[in-house]
């Protein structure tokens, strides 16, 4: 059973057209890898699909607007693996 | 249909919330300066207007699926195909099932029949936002009525 990042990356590489070898956990989806909002609901869409999850995107845009929370905490690749095991893992509980 | 104005749907014909489907019903008008430019001699109506019609059907089921707190627009559109012209008076029916709602977005496909055979088929995403304005609001109300989507059929779902 692959990880929640190759999941995450796989998908990235599908949608974007990105190799994949050039996507890490360290990359940062926006900045690193240049993914655009647009990218990102078809993304969002695949991964909500694949965990059985909704992200909660808006959240997580109003947190970043308002200063609570920086961009790198969502969208590293290895953090946004981290957000969603807590969120498969609270639709479970 | 008053193309000019962007009002694509005529009426809805059922909606379903459980199934989180909708019907609606189009009729082509006969008259439009648009079929004098596409085609002279042919009038056809437009690949990108029958697009429209399916996101305005799209848009319509995902308003009363949010009880009409936000809106919906239009972001992209996938693998349309557009199997048979559509000529001036065809009536259409357009078929639209919402198949994802995410956080600031939804999925939807759409499909567009005329004697009931297919015309056209999409899939589409939204983004979903507030309403910029309580105008917009209002007039998205306004239009839900004319166009047969009342507050009866949102509830019977």
């Amino acid at each position: 059973m692959s990880s929640t990042f190759d999941t995450i990356a796989n998908i990235i590489a599908e949608t974007c057209d990105i190799p994949r070898e050039t996507i890490k956990p360290e990359s940062h989806a926006i900045d690193d890898l240049g993914i655009d909002s647009l990218d990102f609901l078809d993304i969002a869409f695949a991964i909500d699909k694949a965990f059985g999850i909704k992200l909660p995107l808006e959240q997580w845009t109003q947190e970043v607007n308002d200063g609570k929370a920086t961009t790198e905490q969502y969208f590293v690749l290895k953090n946004l693996s981290a957000r969603i095991d807590e969120l498969v893992a609270a639709k479970g509980a | 249909m008053r193309l000019e104005y962007f009002q694509l749907i005529d009426r809805v014909l059922d909606l379903n919330l459980a199934d989180r489907t909708i019907r609606s019903e189009a009729t082509v008008p006969t008259q439009s300066t648009i079929f004098e430019g596409h085609f002279p001699g042919r009038p056809l109506m437009p690949g990108v207007l029958l697009i429209e019609t399916m996101a305005q059907t799209c848009g319509w089921l995902l308003l009363a699926t949010m009880g009409f707190t936000r809106m919906a627009f239009l972001a992209s559109v996938r693998e349309a195909k557009f199997r048979t012209f559509v000529t001036p008076g065809q009536v259409l029916t357009i078929s639209a099932r919402l198949d994802h709602e995410g956080s600031g977005f939804a999925v939807a496909s759409a499909k567009i029949k005329a004697d009931n055979k297919l015309i056209c088929d999409a899939g589409l995403t939204f983004r979903v936002v507030d309403f910029p304005n309580a105008e917009m609001h209002q007039q998205m109300c306004a239009t839900a009525v004319q166009i047969g989507l009342s507050t009866e059929a949102l509830t019977d779902g």
